[in-house]
């Protein structure tokens, strides 16, 4: 009991530091880890994943709104598609085959990675102009580097393209239970063309939100197990806390080359699934 | 001189509409550090119950899963109980969140965004009870 609390400690402390570092809930680490490692079943699994989702989101948003790294009126304004599209994914759930679904944002993944591995080796956005849009809603921002030392100003360009994505990003999390961070990032990085620490953290920010409704229901349904989903939640917690801490010190291009493989990784995994390998 | 006057005076402005939004940020990460610190510690004391006890407080394989229920075991001292508890104050974090930037778009005047954090409240509650019917 002991050990097995340690063990989803230990992993669940990994999933909150890259989770915080990357914008992602940390279910690609807590659910394989629970199930291939300790037999959870996968109910319980994604039960504690997205407990895990809350707690990267909870957890690190301490530190990235305090700094001004989340851009809220980014997170709020693009927060609207992703609900609404996570209650369009629950319902046209019985309607679309899931297979179909994994090959199609397999190949999208796949693209976006080749696409952010062109855009590698900027520090910053260059050249971006603001969408008529993204001025209208107050959408740019700053907040301050601490590797660069100085104040980043920053556009924001493809808002509707943007929010389109983001509406995909929750119908799929409401379909297949993933995605929540990773579309999010890419959107905000690709088409919105926001520095990648803003778009890390702005997702940060909103995949919790997305998730708390989720959870409310699991909850209730009993796929939350609090000796499972209890040290998942602690693990989790001071993971991200200290993810935000080395976030904020690295550059930009390095937090993008975490992300790139991570990306590439979800994306033959999605797949493998669709195609059934 | 004049002109001198101005751009002091529209500084000051600047100055003072950064200090609001800053604030503000302040306010949310303060009343997040605040809830995530608590649901983590009553997580830790329930799981140490656990664990120090060996007794969930429920029979085998069955837990708590209404807010109500939770309650009662967590005033019952029920290690489950209060591991759920922390569990559901740490779920409630995100959704507070949203409430208290509703609050402060408001104190800043900025409708347009307190309307879209009202709106992104009610779209959860409303995922929440279709959740709840289904």
């Amino acid at each position: 009991m002991v050990l097995t609390s340690l063990e989803i400690l230990a992993f669940s402390f990994i999933a909150g530091f890259f989770g915080a570092l990357l914008g992602l809930g940390g279910g690609i680490i807590v659910i394989p880890a629970l199930t291939l490692l300790l037999g959870v079943d996968i109910k319980y699994a994604i039960g504690a994943s997205i407990v895990s989702v809350i707690a990267t989101s909870s957890g690190a948003a301490v530190a990235y709104v305090r700094d001004k790294i989340t851009n809220l009126r980014i997170g709020m304004f693009l927060e609207i598609a992703t609900t609404t599209g996570a209650i369009t994914g629950a319902y046209i759930a019985g309607l679309i085959s899931p297979k179909y679904l994994y090959i199609i944002f397999g190949i999208v993944l796949l693209y976006s990675a080749f696409a952010m591995l062109r855009k590698g080796h900027e520090e910053l956005p260059q050249n971006v102009v603001s969408h008529p849009l993204a001025k209208k809603l107050k959408l740019e921002g700053s907040y301050f580097d601490k590797v660069l030392n100085k104040e980043v100003k920053y556009k924001v360009a493809g808002v509707y393209s943007g929010f389109g994505t983001m509406y995909v990003a929750g119908v799929l999390s409401g379909l297949l239970g993933i995605g929540s961070g990773i579309f999010k990032v890419m959107a905000m990085d690709l088409f919105m063309k926001l520095p990648m620490k803003v778009s890390t953290a702005t997702s940060n920010f909103m995949i919790g939100v997305t998730a708390a409704a989720s959870a409310g229901v699991y909850l209730m349904r009993g796929y939350i197990d609090p000796k499972i989903a209890g040290p998942v939640a602690l693990g989790v917690l001071l993971g991200a806390m200290l993810g935000t801490k080395v976030m904020e010190k690295l550059k930009n291009t390095t937090i993008r080359k975490i992300f790139i493989p991570v990306l590439a990784y979800i994306s033959i995994q999605m797949l493998i699934k669709g195609l059934g390998v | 001189m004049e002109k001198e006057n101005n751009k002091d005076l529209m500084l000051k402005k600047e100055n003072k509409e950064n200090e609001k939004i800053i604030s503000m940020e302040l306010i949310i990460s303060k009343a997040l550090n605040i809830g995530v610190t608590t649901s983590a510690i009553i997580i830790l004391i329930g799981l140490l119950m656990l664990i120090i006890t060996g007794k969930s407080g429920y029979p085998t394989g069955y837990y708590p899963t209404s807010p109500g229920e939770i309650l009662k075991g967590f005033f019952s001292l029920k290690s489950y109980a209060i591991i759920f508890t922390g569990l559901l104050l740490l779920i409630l974090t995100p959704v507070f969140r949203v409430a208290v930037s509703i609050i402060t778009f408001l104190y800043e005047k900025d409708y347009l965004y307190a309307g879209i954090s009202t709106l992104v409240f009610i779209i959860l509650i409303i995922s929440f009870i279709l959740g709840k019917v289904e």
